[in-house]
């Protein structure tokens, strides 16, 4: 079967090679239903990009819900224990509310999930395929990791209000030092105490120039052991000479749901993140299961962007042929067009609105082309 | 979203604000004198500074800039507290001061019997203050002219932008309570930040060298 390029989406064709990329380092495939019990989302709303949902009433009366998230039913149906790890990758549609179009919208994410290893080597692995999805894609990448460890360690020298620690995390996910500053300055906590969270947020660029002066803070605050964890993981990338993967400490989740690694992709061309992914063990744990997770989703439908504007005919050839023309030889004429490598649309009279290349009538005997537009 | 784009694409707010705000720009090395040239034209550009400049509606600016059609732009605390868009907030441009607050008629007190009629333009800032105080509220969404709400009693009060307090005044109205104070900021777009980094750290650095020169 031969497939005819330009009548596959960037989406289309990136699906494939993520399918083949993730089976290639060991992963399995993860089928699912389109369906979950609504429960699963209601209790985790806050892990939902929106917690809008798509319900309707089973014949049985239970509510389900058309699935908005697939990490969620993978972490759910994880049986294992510490010895049981899980490798998997999905590709599936999910349906949420996409808050700039105000409704609701299929959009397609394929994925891995790393579940039940604790190692760095694991984690990295995971870090790994996320910048090969991205590198697959296209060449101009950029893979943005940061480790929740460090900024809630630095988080909790300012201050040990919950709510203050989530506006402070906000703005540093917004790169916001003054607004960092103007919510000490409203609680009252002297900018001293903040001096590791200021000097945090700001840390962005590769390993090489950010890990050093991470190292310092991190050794400051306590957090060496995550300072670690994230310098082992990142020893997967052997040599990254145009700079693609960078440690960006704005990078941030929700705590609820994320602990670890965190970290986002984007492509040059696309104005958001593309690829979006962290360790969840604190999701694990509120699932009631005792595993470290790793997984990451790329959002397939954001690719569209990058299709090629569509080709400005819509047909090589249009065969026009009259009613009392002979079926048979018709088609025979317009297979031998075909037979060349061309597109070949019959018609009786022209599509309004349709352009093609040339234009033929089909007259006993043979094709007379219109303009001298013939081969 | 231009690829291989060199230009920095920053979204201007149309009006006094704009023209304050591009003075700033010009004297952080980013100059574009064809667009103090009065003209209808939108869009401006400097090849030599690398810099393209363009005028859209003030309340449109995150738009442009969390889509990617600008690289960055400057749009008023309000905009952003209202919209959330995904966009890093990189200075405070310490300029457009106003405050966002809930305004009365003099006088007013409020009847918590019953809930407390909200005129607004910002639905989503209201919403977020009242239910940090615990306020049930009805939520009356207006586009303009909101102080008149409260005279003709479609609302109990009003909650708007206040810059000089002269409009509330003339209307016999009063400020009650202050939200947030608000100034114009510096957005940039996240993923034009990966790839434009260097010219917009140059921005940045410029814009924070002349504030502390204001």
């Amino acid at each position: 079967m031969l497939i005819d390029e330009a009548t596959v989406t960037r989406a289309e064709k990136t699906a494939f090679a993520l399918r083949a990329l993730y089976r290639e380092h060991g992963y399995i495939p993860y089928r699912m239903g389109k369906f979950e019990e609504y429960d699963l989302y209601s209790r985790h709303k806050d892990f939902l990009v929106s917690d809008s949902v798509i319900t309707f009433t089973d014949t049985n009366g239970r509510l389900l819900a058309l699935k908005p998230d697939v990490t969620l039913s993978i972490a759910k149906n994880y049986r294992g224990g510490e010895d049981k790890a899980e490798k998997v990758y999905y590709d599936e549609n999910v349906y949420r509310a996409v808050r700039s179009a105000g409704s609701f919208r299929e959009i397609r994410q394929a994925g891995v999930e790393s579940i039940g290893s604790r190692d760095a080597a694991a984690a990295g692995e995971v870090l790994l395929l996320a910048a090969r999805s991205l590198e697959l894609i296209s060449e101009d990448f950029v893979l943005d990791l940061s480790h929740l460890g460090i900024l809630t360690a630095a988080l909790e020298k300012v201050t040990s209000s919950l709510s203050l620690q989530e506006a402070l995390l906000k703005a540093a996910g917004e790169k916001n030092l003054h607004g960092v500053r103007s919510l000490l300055a409203e609680s009252g906590v002297p900018e001293e105490k903040a001096a590791a969270l200021l000097r945090l947020i700001p840390l962005c660029g590769t390993p090489g120039k950010v890990l050093p002066a991470l190292s310092e803070i991190a050794f400051e605050i306590g957090a060496e052991k995550e300072f670690s964890f994230l310098q082992r993981a990142l020893s997967v990338f052997s040599g990254d000479p145009a700079g693609r993967i960078r440690v960006d400490l704005s990078v941030t989740g929700d705590r609820n749901y994320y602990n670890g690694l965190i970290f986002k992709g984007f492509l040059e061309g696309l104005p958001a993140a593309v690829l979006s992914g962290g360790q969840y063990d604190n999701l694990m744990r509120r699932l009631g299961k005792k595993a470290s997770a790793v997984g990451f989703a790329v959002y397939l439908e954001s690719l569209e962007a990058l299709d090629p504007a569509p080709p400005a005919l819509d047909g090589d050839v249009l065969l026009l042929y009259g009613e009392r023309d002979d079926p048979g030889e018709v088609t025979r004429a317009a297979d031998a067009l075909r037979a060349e490598g061309r597109s070949v649309r019959t018609a009786l009279t022209v599509p309004a609105g349709l352009r093609f290349g040339k234009v033929g009538i089909w007259e006993k005997g043979g094709i007379k082309w219109q303009n001298g537009t013939g081969f | 979203m231009a690829k291989r784009d060199r230009f920095l694409n920053v979204a201007l707010p149309k009006g006094r604000l704009g023209e304050k705000v591009y003075a700033m720009f010009a004297s952080a090395g980013f100059p574009c004198p064809a667009l103090l040239e009065n003209s209808r034209k939108l869009i401006f550009e400097n090849p030599g500074a690398g810099i393209r400049y363009f005028w859209v509606k003030p309340s449109d600016v995150a738009i442009y800039v969390e889509r990617g059609a600008a690289d960055v732009g400057v749009a008023g605390k309000d905009i952003l507290l209202e919209y959330e868009p995904e966009i890093y907030e990189l200075l405070d441009l310490d300029v457009g001061h106003c405050r966002m607050a809930v305004a009365a008629p003099k006088g007013f007190r409020d009847d918590t019997r019953r809930p407390l009629r909200v005129a607004t333009k910002f639905r989503h800032i209201t919403e977020r203050y009242y239910a940090s105080l615990g306020r049930e509220i009805d939520i009356i969404h207006l586009n303009g002219s909101i102080e008149i709400a409260p005279i003709l009693g479609l609302s109990d009060v009003i909650v708007d932008i206040v810059e000089t307090g002269t409009t509330l005044r003339e209307n016999d109205l009063e400020v009650v309570e202050t939200i947030v104070p608000i100034s114009a900021r510096l957005i940039a777009n996240r993923s034009s930040f990966k790839f434009k980094t260097e010219e917009m750290e140059k921005l940045q650095k410029g814009l924070a060298a002349a504030l502390r020169q204001l």
